[in-house]
């Protein structure tokens, strides 16, 4: 368990299960859950991927969002069963083995991030803006941040990053 | 479900039912809103600014750019919260919600649909399958206003106003609240004073005035009942301003 929050007993053995299968960050998974567990808690526990965090638990923070079929949702307001037959990409689909995806790296470069809480969900909006916005004004990336919250930065530096990891991308496409 | 507000012994999920993620225009000018157009739908839609001013308005304030991403107008509307912001913009268009049920299509006027807080009167075998909002008979003008701590909060005031102008003229009118009250408030009295008249800053005023006295604000930390009520008098004056200022420019 990767925190005293989020324990679960084992199951009692009358409780449904429904199998599901999705594609998480490109690679097939599937699993056995209890249809009201939610997509953040699959993610987290059973996957074992931590990098989705859970800050509020009622759809205010952000910082349980990931890529559902390419646009972002907050996976603690959506049932793991929904994701059945879904793609779901998460922080952790971000980089390759090799080098930081250019929206980590404009995180870094700009100091994005003080705790590092909510950046996971704000990598993965800003990934959906700049695939729909590949040029996008200081007002749109604000915007479009708008339901991720961060509470150390006071944002400057994290729509900062956005705007460098857009210029990097557009630099990249173009060359 | 989260916070044990409801606990459903079968939760039956809609999202993969085809055929119901549309909105559109009818030849006879009538919107079409399916039960899962999603608010990121609306809000990039390129028939409402147009066709429905107070709609357009209305979709980009709705919760934050995620969660508009997958939630839905009809959904808003069958969740009535109190709290709901396409209520109050559905209210004032007059528009009506279709249930569709083993027994077949019902139409549902939005005034009806909503029961109390968080109930509709939607049958145990029925869903919300689309919302309707009437075809205008003349000029369609209007907006949304929510005034919001942050975006995502509640709405500490929304104010809805669709009018239809035939000429200088205002020949349909419909006012409703959001945020001021245990439900959401439909201005019968201010939309009254309006039909019949012109956007004058005397008709204006005397709109907002009798907007501002339907509403019901609670005195909570989003303010006292008194500064509500002045909200509700300033936006009403406001989306009624934009309205004679673009016809102004049109002009």
């Amino acid at each position: 368990m990767t925190s005293l929050f989020e324990e679960v007993n084992p199951e009692p053995a009358d409780v449904p299960v429904r199998r599901v299968t999705l594609t998480v960050n490109g690679e097939r998974r599937a699993a056995e859950v209890e249809p009201r567990l939610l997509l953040a808690h699959l993610l987290r526990q059973g996957f074992r991927l931590t990098g989705t965090h859970t800050g509020c638990d009622t759809t205010n923070c952000g910082a349980c969002t990931v890529l559902y079929d390419g646009v972002p949702v907050k996976s603690c307001t959506m049932l793991a069963v929904q994701a059945d037959g879904h793609e779901v990409m998460t922080v952790e689909g971000l980089a390759n083995a090799s080098e930081l995806h250019a929206i980590q790296e404009g995180f870094k470069d700009a100091h994005g991030l003080q705790c590092g809480f909510c950046t996971p969900g704000m990598m993965l909006t800003a990934k959906a803006l700049l695939e729909r916005n590949p040029d996008p004004t200081e007002d749109d990336v604000r915007w479009a941040l708008s339901g991720n919250l961060c509470r150390c930065t006071g944002y400057q530096n994290i729509v900062k990053s956005v705007l460098w990891a857009a210029a990097k991308m557009r630099a990249e496409a173009g060359g | 479900m989260k916070l044990r507000f409801a606990s459903p012994e079968l939760l039956v999920d809609i999202n993969n039912i085809p055929g119901l993620d549309y909105h559109r225009v009818d030849a006879d000018g009538s919107i079409h809103v399916g039960a899962l157009c999603r608010h990121a739908d609306l809000e990039r839609s390129d028939v409402l600014a147009s066709r429905q001013p107070a709609m357009a308005a209305a979709a980009p304030l709705i919760a934050d750019p995620i969660v508009r991403n997958r939630g839905t107008l009809v959904g808003s509307l069958c969740h009535a919260d109190p709290q709901g912001d396409w209520a109050s913009v559905v209210t004032a268009l007059g528009g009506h919600v279709v249930a569709q049920g083993s027994d077949g299509r019902r139409t549902i006027p939005v005034a009806d649909f909503v029961s109390g807080p968080f109930q509709n009167v939607l049958a145990i075998d029925e869903i919300a399958v689309e919302a309707v909002i009437p075809a205008p008979k003349a000029t369609p003008a209007g907006g949304y206003l929510k005034l919001e701590r942050r975006v995502g909060d509640f709405a500490t005031v929304g104010v809805a106003v669709a009018i239809e102008l035939s000429g200088a003229s205002i020949t349909r009118a419909g006012i409703a609240l959001t945020g001021v009250g245990g439900s959401t408030i439909d201005c019968a009295d201010a939309s009254a004073a309006l039909v019949g008249g012109s956007l004058t800053a005397d008709t204006i005023g005397q709109a907002a005035e009798l907007a501002a006295q339907a509403a019901r604000p609670r005195t909570d930390h989003r303010g006292s009942a008194d500064y509500k009520r002045q909200i509700v008098r300033t936006f009403v004056v406001r989306i009624l301003n934009r309205v004679v200022e673009s016809a102004d420019r049109a002009a």
